[in-house]
């Protein structure tokens, strides 16, 4: 059942919830499941779609900003429906360092079960989750339409684990 | 409850730290995360000086650094250039020099030339750059940057709050207009 699915904004999974599993390609033959992170913190960057065409969008700013993210031990995804050979190319072009994880098939399937699907253009939402070593969100956040939330709300969270 | 959208604010206060034009008693702060390197911050360059044109003593502003090395090789380097100016004296100029000469950023001598024609020590300064003597600065306005919700470049903040829109002219003065308490407005 969509709740995005009637011109609503998504109903992003709040702090308490457990993560839902999931197993996404992140190369073409290469798989990530979320419990294989189990026992580290994990943050989860729903996305729209790659190739924004600005000086260093989102998924490039945690790149240059991952060293930060490092020192908690997380583990750093970034997720948009786009196919495996758009995120290769797009983490070439980013100098991406961590994975891209294609939520392509059944599309947008993953994005729903965090309620971070915008039915009505067949992406993701623009949200974030900071993930615990047990498996549970501990924060999240929907950021509002062209807005890159930054890292600043993932650092404190983290800290806060 | 999931956290509600709100727009980060600066969580390293304007101090006597900052790189600061204008007065510190303009009750309207226009502060930049910047990168010499970006193009987008080259093009907000000509921007902010309209800005602090129309908006006359009534505005200050401050710029912080905020190089995204990861694309920028160069950016860092201008950085300790400017910073490197600053402890001369003369970081605007040299800010200023550096957003107008971007394309030249890959050669040092061109901005040594400006060191000695600004009449700054450019030997000094040139021996601070490649002792790293500013990095430190430079590397706490990054910090404070991502720590703030700096979420690109240019990402300018309004009295403390980020700007989500354009960084274009008509919406950042709107902006600007917005959140001028109405007793400095003329």
């Amino acid at each position: 059942m969509s709740r995005a699915g009637v011109g609503r904004k998504p109903s992003v999974l709040s702090p308490g919830t457990k993560a839902p599993d999931f197993t996404l390609k992140s190369t073409p033959d290469q798989s990530v499941s979320l419990q294989e992170f189990r026992g580290q913190p994990v943050v989860l960057a729903f996305y729209p779609a790659d190739w924004s065409p600005v000086c260093t969008d989102q998924m490039g700013l945690y790149a240059q900003v991952m060293p930060e993210f490092k020192k908690f031990n997380a583990a750093v995804f970034g997720i948009s429906v786009d196919g495996i050979w758009s995120h290769l190319a797009f983490a070439k072009d980013r100098k991406l360092n961590f994975p891209l994880l294609a939520d392509f098939e059944p599309k947008g399937a993953v994005s729903r079960s965090f309620g971070a699907y915008e039915a009505e253009v067949g992406e993701s939402a623009r949200a974030l989750f900071v993930i615990d070593a047990h498996g549970v969100i501990r924060w999240s956040l929907l950021s509002p339409d062209g807005i890159n939330p930054g890292a600043d709300g993932i650092l404190s969270a983290l800290e806060k684990l | 409850m999931t956290e509600k959208y709100r727009a980060p604010r600066l969580i390293l206060p304007v101090g006597e730290r900052d790189h600061s034009d204008g007065s510190a008693d303009a009750a309207l702060v226009l502060l930049e995360y910047g990168d010499y390197q970006c193009p987008y911050c080259g093009a907000a360059y000509p921007i902010v000086k309209q800005i602090q044109k129309h908006f006359g003593p009534r505005l200050r502003f401050v710029f912080r650094n905020f190089p995204i090395t990861n694309a920028h090789p160069r950016a860092e380097w201008a950085a300790e250039v400017a910073e490197a100016a600053s402890a001369q004296d003369r970081f605007w100029p040299m800010h200023d020099f550096l957003y107008e000469h971007q394309s030249s950023l890959d050669d040092a001598t061109v901005f040594l030339r400006e060191a000695k024609r600004l009449r700054l020590d450019a030997k000094r300064l040139d021996l601070e750059v490649s002792e790293h003597a500013y990095l430190p600065k430079i590397q706490e306005d990054y910090t404070s940057g991502i720590r703030s919700g700096v979420n690109g470049t240019p990402t300018f903040y309004i009295n403390g709050v980020r700007y989500d829109g354009y960084p274009e002219l008509v919406p950042l003065v709107a902006a600007l207009d917005a959140a001028e308490p109405p007793a400095a407005r003329r």
